[in-house]
């Protein structure tokens, strides 16, 4: 035989059963694809940030499709309109997400907060954290090394002064930065609704809080006595606001001594920019 | 034994594909970005060197022999994609988990120069079976030292101030051509182990 034949031969012949059997394998072994959960996951933001509570958007997609939950709202970052579309795909009905933007509860910026001692380690709030609980005196407030800034997905973040900002216009309420700050002092606050929020954290008494920030809450009352809706508590020595029942009438605001309660208009900053 | 540790130590350190054969730059340069992409590629790579390797040699052995040798790129790539298509396939269907972890690489390295090269180079090298086994996964894993290394160095690089005209692609090449100029450092260590 001649030798050119011979390699057309083997050649061809390796290809045609290697071909041959992947045909017959992916008959064989065909996974089905769930098309439901694709389609969502093509929906959902992608971001990936589990504020749902699955293990990302795949996750959440999947668990929708197989109906281990029926809530379409439980994605934060894609808000109603995703809400609406997966309600679609499901025949469910969408489900409201509140609109949402993070709060740092805390004003202990350079002028207002005193040091205690000064930090030259890795710049990294958690690593600070360890360290006599950061380098501020006051040891509830935010340390300001921007580990919140690293983990946000939208950049709504910034350093200002010394404490983490947020944006609400870039928030999207993925809780990345809550899960990840160290003091534990960011939280959820209603966006488009007027609320009134204590941006304090300390649990000292009084007098302590006075020595360590200019604009922390001592835990004087006032506020408490000055709401009419009933929506503030005092416990350890400082003011939490329940936003359900607080009107956003802005009289605790006026009488806090430390000036650490602000009304917070988050509509109001988001109009104005767009 | 000794030849066995011999031929991979020299397949990871002296005779590194990427760093001293400068096979596979292309998914080297390209998933090298981050450390977790890295070591998800250099397994898949492990994975198909090896798997190739069990294949092709008996190929070469018993239908190619010398007289066809000129038809061994053509088969071998033939048969390496094929074969690779098919276990992404039963990955998929048997193991989700490792085809989650491999999936998204296996497509990439099936045609890949290195995994070629490792084949081939058996071949030439003239090792018997299991030399060559031992060639192939040693090989994977100085593919897996030279990305997880690197991914290192461009992890650093990122938060470097590096000048505008050697921003992206060139830097890491500059950086690349460093890292393997201290692989050069390890020649002769096997011969001197061993020899």
């Amino acid at each position: 035989m001649e030798p050119i034949i011979f390699a057309v031969i083997v050649v061809s012949a390796i290809g045609r059963i290697s071909g041959l059997g992947l045909a017959i394998a992916s008959k064989v072994m065909a996974v089905p694809v769930d098309e439901k959960a694709e389609r969502i996951q093509e929906i959902l933001p992608g971001a990936n940030c589990g504020a749902c509570g699955f293990s990302g958007c795949s996750g959440y997609a999947s668990a929708l499709s197989k109906g281990e939950t029926t809530n379409t709202a439980l994605c934060n970052p894609g808000g109603n309109e995703v809400s609406k579309l997966i309600a679609g795909i499901m025949g469910l009905d969408a489900g409201e997400v509140k609109p949402s933007a993070a709060v740092v509860l805390c004003q202990g910026n350079n002028r207002n907060a005193s040091k205690k001692l000064n930090y030259s380690g890795v710049l990294s709030c958690k690593m600070a954290n360890q360290l006599f609980g950061g380098p501020k005196d006051c040891i509830y407030g935010c340390i300001g090394f921007g580990d919140c800034v690293e983990v946000c997905p939208y950049n709504a973040i910034h350093i200002c002064n010394g404490v983490a900002r947020i944006n609400p216009i870039n928030c999207r309420a993925c809780k990345k930065c809550i899960n990840v700050c160290p003091k534990h002092i960011i939280e959820l606050m209603p966006l488009y609704e007027v609320k009134a929020a204590v941006l304090c954290a300390n649990k000292d008494k009084g007098a302590l809080t006075r020595g360590e920030c200019m604009a922390g809450c001592i835990g004087c009352m006032r506020c408490v006595k000055a709401c009419e809706s009933g929506a503030i508590t005092v416990t350890n020595f400082c003011a939490k606001i329940d936003y359900d029942k607080c009107t956003g009438c802005g009289k605790c605001s006026e009488v806090c001594t430390m000036k650490c309660i602000n009304i917070i208009d988050l509509n109001k900053i988001v109009s104005k920019v767009i | 034994m000794k030849i066995y540790i011999s031929i991979l130590l020299t397949a990871i350190l002296t005779e590194n594909f990427v760093l001293s054969k400068f096979l596979g730059i292309c998914p080297f340069l390209g998933v090298s970005k981050k450390l977790n992409t890295a070591v998800g590629m250099s397994t898949a790579v492990i994975f198909v060197m090896a798997l190739s390797t069990a294949v092709t040699y008996p190929i070469n052995k018993y239908i190619l022999k010398t007289d066809y040798a000129y038809l061994q790129t053509i088969v071998f790539i033939l048969v390496i994609a094929a074969l690779v298509q098919l276990v992404e396939i039963t990955l998929k269907k048997f193991i989700p988990a490792l085809y989650n972890a491999l999936g998204i690489y296996l497509p990439l390295i099936t045609t890949n120069c290195a995994v070629l090269g490792v084949v081939l180079l058996n071949i030439t090298k003239e090792l018997n079976f299991a030399q060559s086994m031992f060639n192939a996964v040693g090989g994977g894993l100085g593919f897996m030292v030279a990305m997880v290394m690197f991914s290192g160095v461009r992890e650093r690089l990122e938060s470097c101030d590096i000048p505008k005209s050697l921003q992206g692609l060139p830097i890491v090449l500059i950086a690349a051509s460093l890292v393997s100029v201290s692989f050069l450092g390890f020649t002769g260590l096997v011969d001197g182990m061993f020899g």
